[in-house]
């Protein structure tokens, strides 16, 4: 078959394409941050997950070693199990604790792993069983006036017995 | 008087009787494409050739107006972000504004511009020329032979060109924001992976210029084939090119849009 400039051109194009998506897909995008290799998926259920969302980070000590799989409503308990995908080099003593962070006071939500001192370590598929749920503002708001009503009220009505 | 009316009116209604005459034809243009869609895959040198004609010769407009696009991007962005103390996310809206919408639109509108009107000059040029009637007296289908070898073309380059429009476009506004303005370059970046996702972001932005690609080339191509055998008519239907693919691709682009953010 002969060839021609047109074929040689046709080929830098498709050729500068594909390098473009994967430019796009790769530095722009999360595919490689989203790679973490082998992992192993533990599930943690919460009373309230606030804002978290499927492939948040899960981080321990700061450090990104994982992502939220997905997030289900359990009928049962009526609690939110979520399932963790944690990076295959990282164990994690079967008493670790699970926590709900915010990254700043209005970043995004992730969950936050700090190990525990047992000797047994988390397997494929456990339940992580210390967990705390994500702070929801308007909980810790209302209940704050709460209690400053009721103070008030109180040395109020101390004020009129006296 | 009445006259005048009535010359309005019937004006109106010979319009309207036009634009069903043509979308008729339209679909049925696309229906004999459908027919010849698959079979000219067996003669690839043609769609090579078209391939060059509409994307290699677009490459140059569409490399350099993605440059000027993310750079101006980077300085709107950064001037309104700065007053709320983020300037680092300057790289997530360059990144999410070309992905998501600029790449795909702009690069459509370019494509009508640059290589729809040359789609539809040369078909119009062939008909009126009567190389066409000459093909068919041959018992060689045009369609197969000259439509459907350029409407491959347009479909294969639209995505190619679009994802090239983003990623320089992301380039020109890296080029702003780092070394002009001086946003640190590692918050840059990884902002911008925290934000776009794979595939919310990039596919649905690929799927859209894919439809871009098919609806603009398919109106250049009915636009070529349906144009009078005139100077006058061939230069019309280049104007029409323009026209409906600029307004088709900011129609659908919102459709798309609607469907895709849920």
């Amino acid at each position: 078959m002969e060839r021609t400039t047109v074929d040689l051109w046709v080929g830098v194009f498709v050729a500068l394409g594909v390098a473009a998506m994967f430019g796009l897909a790769l530095k722009v995008g999360n595919l490689t941050s989203s790679n973490l290799g082998e992992t192993y998926k533990v599930t943690a259920a919460f009373e309230n997950i606030g804002g978290l969302k499927p492939r948040a980070p899960v981080k321990s000590a700061g450090v990104v070693i994982g992502r939220v799989d997905n997030i289900v409503f359990d009928p049962k308990d009526y609690e939110a199990k979520v399932t963790l995908k944690i990076d295959k080099r990282y164990q994690f003593p079967t008493d670790t604790f699970a926590n709900i962070y915010t990254a700043g006071l209005l970043g995004e939500q992730y969950v936050g792993l700090e190990a525990g001192g047992e000797e047994a370590q988390l397997k494929e598929g456990d339940k992580i069983q210390h967990t705390q749920d994500a702070v929801v503002l308007e909980k810790l708001i209302s209940q704050f006036l709460y209690n400053k009503a009721s103070e008030n009220n109180k040395s109020d009505s101390t004020k009129a017995a006296e | 008087m009445l006259k005048k009316v009535n010359a309005v009116l019937s004006g109106l209604g010979h319009r309207m009787i036009e634009g069903v005459w043509r979308v008729g034809a339209a679909g049925r243009l696309f229906f004999y494409v459908w027919v010849y869609l698959f079979e000219s895959l067996k003669r690839p040198r043609l769609i090579i050739r078209e391939v060059y004609a509409t994307g290699v010769l677009s490459l140059l407009i569409i490399l350099v107006s993605a440059f000027f696009v993310g750079m101006v991007l980077g300085l709107q962005g950064y001037n309104t972000l700065q007053k709320y103390g983020s300037s680092e996310a300057i790289g997530v809206l360059v990144a999410l504004a070309l992905v998501r919408e600029l790449g795909p639109v702009v690069t459509a509108l370019l494509f009508a511009g640059r290589a729809g009107t040359a789609i539809t000059a040369e078909i119009g040029l062939m008909k009126a020329t009567e190389q066409l009637s000459a093909m068919e007296m041959m018992a060689v289908s045009p369609v197969a032979r000259v439509i459907v070898p350029r409407f491959w073309s347009g479909v294969i380059s639209m995505p190619i060109l679009a994802a090239l429009f983003s990623m320089v476009g992301v380039l020109g506004g890296y080029f702003v924001a780092v070394p002009i303005i001086g946003v640190d370059s590692g918050a840059f970046w990884s902002q911008m992976q925290a934000s776009v996702d794979f595939y919310d972001d990039i596919v649905n932005g690929v799927i859209k210029s894919i439809v871009f690609g098919v609806v603009c080339t398919m109106i250049a191509l009915f636009e070529g084939y349906d144009a009078p055998p005139t100077a006058e008519g061939v230069s019309r239907a280049t104007t029409r090119t323009v026209v409906n693919s600029s307004l088709a691709v900011l129609g659908l682009d919102f459709i798309l849009t609607a469907f895709m953010i849920h």
